[in-house]
């Protein structure tokens, strides 16, 4: 139980106005660093399966068209446009299994919007 | 001579039944590196003391080619016996019988068992080795599960309750020990989870296995699940053993009282803490000088080390301890150090066992992550805890007490019953660095030289109010005390709360923030 270090390396670390030093958990090092949502990014929310695509590359799409079909928990989840933009880049394939967070559609912004 | 022919039916009949699944399920048992449940109980309890019940019991399923089998004990071992001279209600599920599965039968040999525990007022022990519900048995199974967890709750409080996962507990099986005060885990042997691997990949596409998912380390260091971590099942067992010894039977009793004896511990205690503010310690090493033989018996030690929890004794009775711990992420207060903490207060307070609180802490932990896992409600546990408790509360303040941390570590205004700080206590609404560069900002701005006049600032706060003497002035603090008095000090405190005597407004139940 006794898993002691014998000569722990301090790390500074800073809580309000003042560093501290001290070890982290390997919990508080594996945390999940907040990155600020890109809203030209359509990212996975749940890991799944794409059913469908129904855009194209280059085109120009409305808010609130659908966009893919994600599977995951036998649901069929429709993705749709969040706002008018122009699609940028798809990055996956029909039949693909993706991880959460995968970054699967990229958006351009219409010139004039 | 017919009696004597009945004696020789009965060995032979219980013989049968404590064999277990036969000596072929024995060995693999064995193979997988794991004691039979028989032989756990009995190394688990002093020698000659355990009595079994219910050996003869029987399922009663009759679908599915169930008709034909024959489950000894129906997969579950029940009885009483004494650890250390203390009565104990014990079961441990048996995985040499088919699997250790859970039938509505195997259930209510537990449930007896409990039932008599609550009633006799003694703890209880479960041995959890079971491959999970009895598929055969349908909603019996379901039936069987719910029936524990609801007397794990009537128990709640009234009796100590320990898991210990021997084996894999899975699916619903894993809520009985949640529900239970302490969960003891081996490595390599325990695994718990909701849904296993197989499912994981199925539905999500995840690939872990059990050891990651939910192994004996992940629980004890990042779920929280575990309070106890042992590298073998005999290590285990003594931790159990140690554990018992230092709880009461029940919610009516206090913990046995031992000879009291001196703390081993030989290191000046005003040298543990380092002055620098900064500077990290090992807060156990104050522990260790506080309790008799400077024994301590950490709970959760891998999980959330950032505050230090657990059992030892002072003058020969059994106390509980909360303390910052500058070593990990400098000592703050976030969900699972708040969790941890007020779990452990509230056990505490449920039998009898006085809280002395060692406080050296900067604040909560800052960081989106904390407040989007709601440190918000968490650590309102804390506050919640402390707050309710009405055994004897005694704070010591080591160095620093910063804004809601200082309010949350068992202060005046939650109710302590004694408030020490050493003389080099910083009890303010926040570091003097920070609360210099607010209240001063204009000066700061303003100076020729800026690092210099934020020094001479923060210098100018820590002494005008970063020190216990303002405190001390409103009577928040009892005693500004020196280091090497705290023992002594603390011993009489708990003295002169011997009789406490302090009540809640009378209700149905609170509604703590879960």
């Amino acid at each position: 139980m006794k898993n002691k270090k014998e000569t722990p390396e301090y790390i500074d670390f800073a809580v309000t106005a003042r560093k501290y030093k001290t070890l982290f958990t390997r919990k508080y090092q594996n945390r999940k660093v907040w990155v600020d949502p890109n809203p030209y990014e359509i990212q996975s929310f749940i890991p799944g399966t794409i059913l469908q695509i129904s855009v194209q590359e280059g085109e120009v799409v409305n808010e609130g068209a659908p966009l893919l079909i994600l599977e995951a928990m036998k649901m069929q989840n429709r993705i749709e446009m969040p706002f008018t933009a122009k699609i940028k880049k798809i990055n996956v394939n029909v039949g693909d299994r993706v991880p959460k967070d995968t970054l699967m559609i990229e958006l351009e912004a219409v010139e004039g919007e | 001579m017919t009696l004597k022919k009945n004696i020789l039916a009965l060995r032979q009949k219980k013989a049968i039944v404590q064999k277990g699944g036969g000596d072929k399920a024995i060995e693999k048992q064995v193979a997988m590196g794991k004691m039979t449940a028989r032989d756990r109980i009995l190394a688990l309890l002093d020698a000659d003391s355990f009595h079994e019940y219910d050996m003869f019991v029987e399922h009663e399923e009759r679908n599915f080619g169930m008709d034909s089998k024959e489950l000894p004990g129906d997969g579950v071992i029940t009885g009483t016996g004494t650890i250390n001279g203390a009565p104990i209600c014990i079961y441990a599920q048996d995985f040499t019988v088919m699997g250790g599965s859970l039938g509505l039968k195997h259930a209510r040999k537990i449930t007896k068992i409990m039932d008599h525990a609550l009633k006799m007022k003694v703890p209880c022990i479960g041995i959890n080795d079971s491959g999970g519900a009895r598929i055969q048995e349908g909603i019996g199974a379901l039936a069987g599960y719910g029936e524990i967890f609801y007397r794990n709750t009537m128990a709640s409080g009234v009796i100590p309750q320990i898991s210990v996962i021997l084996g894999p507990c899975a699916g619903g099986a894993v809520y009985s020990p949640a529900l239970t005060d302490f969960v003891f885990v081996v490595e390599n042997i325990s695994k718990m989870f909701i849904t296993g691997p197989n499912v994981i990949e199925t539905v999500l596409g995840e690939k872990i296995s059990q050891e990651d998912l939910g192994g004996a380390r992940v629980h004890a260091e990042i779920t929280g699940n575990a309070h106890f971590y042992a590298l073998s099942e005999m290590e285990c067992l003594n931790q159990i053993k140690e554990l018992v010894s230092l709880i009461p039977h029940s919610n009516q009793q206090k913990a046995e009282r031992i000879e009291p004896r001196k703390p081993k511990f030989r290191k000046k205690i005003e040298n543990i803490i380092p002055s620098d503010p900064k500077q990290p310690y090992d807060v156990r090493e104050v522990i260790y000088a506080l309790t008799d033989e400077s024994k301590f018996l950490e709970v959760q030690e891998l999980w959330a080390p950032n505050i230090v929890i657990g059992f030892g004794r002072m003058d020969g009775e059994t106390i509980g301890f909360v303390a910052n711990q500058p070593m990990y992420l400098a000592g703050v207060l976030d969900c699972d150090a708040s969790d941890k903490a007020a779990r452990f207060i509230r056990f505490c307070d449920a039998f009898n066992i006085p809280i002395i609180t060692l406080e050296d802490m900067p604040g909560y932990l800052p960081g989106v992550d904390q407040e989007h896992a709601g440190v918000i409600r968490h650590g309102a546990k804390m506050l919640y805890a402390y707050s309710e408790a009405t055994v004897p509360k005694i704070t010591v303040i080591l160095r620093k007490a910063y804004g809601g941390g200082y309010i949350a570590m068992n202060s005046r205004h939650l109710g302590a019953d004694f408030m020490f700080a050493w003389p080099g206590a910083e009890i303010a609404v926040m570091g003097p660095e920070g609360a210099a560069n607010i209240i001063f900002r204009k000066e700061i701005m303003e100076a020729e030289d800026e690092d210099a006049m934020r020094q001479q600032k923060v210098q100018e706060y820590i002494e005008k109010f970063a020190n216990p003497f303002v405190a001390a002035s409103k009577g928040y603090i009892d005693a500004v005390i020196e280091p090497e008095e705290t023992r002594e000090l603390v011993l009489h405190a708990l003295e002169v709360s011997k009789n406490k005597d302090d009540h809640r407004p009378a209700k149905k139940h609170g509604v703590p923030p879960f």
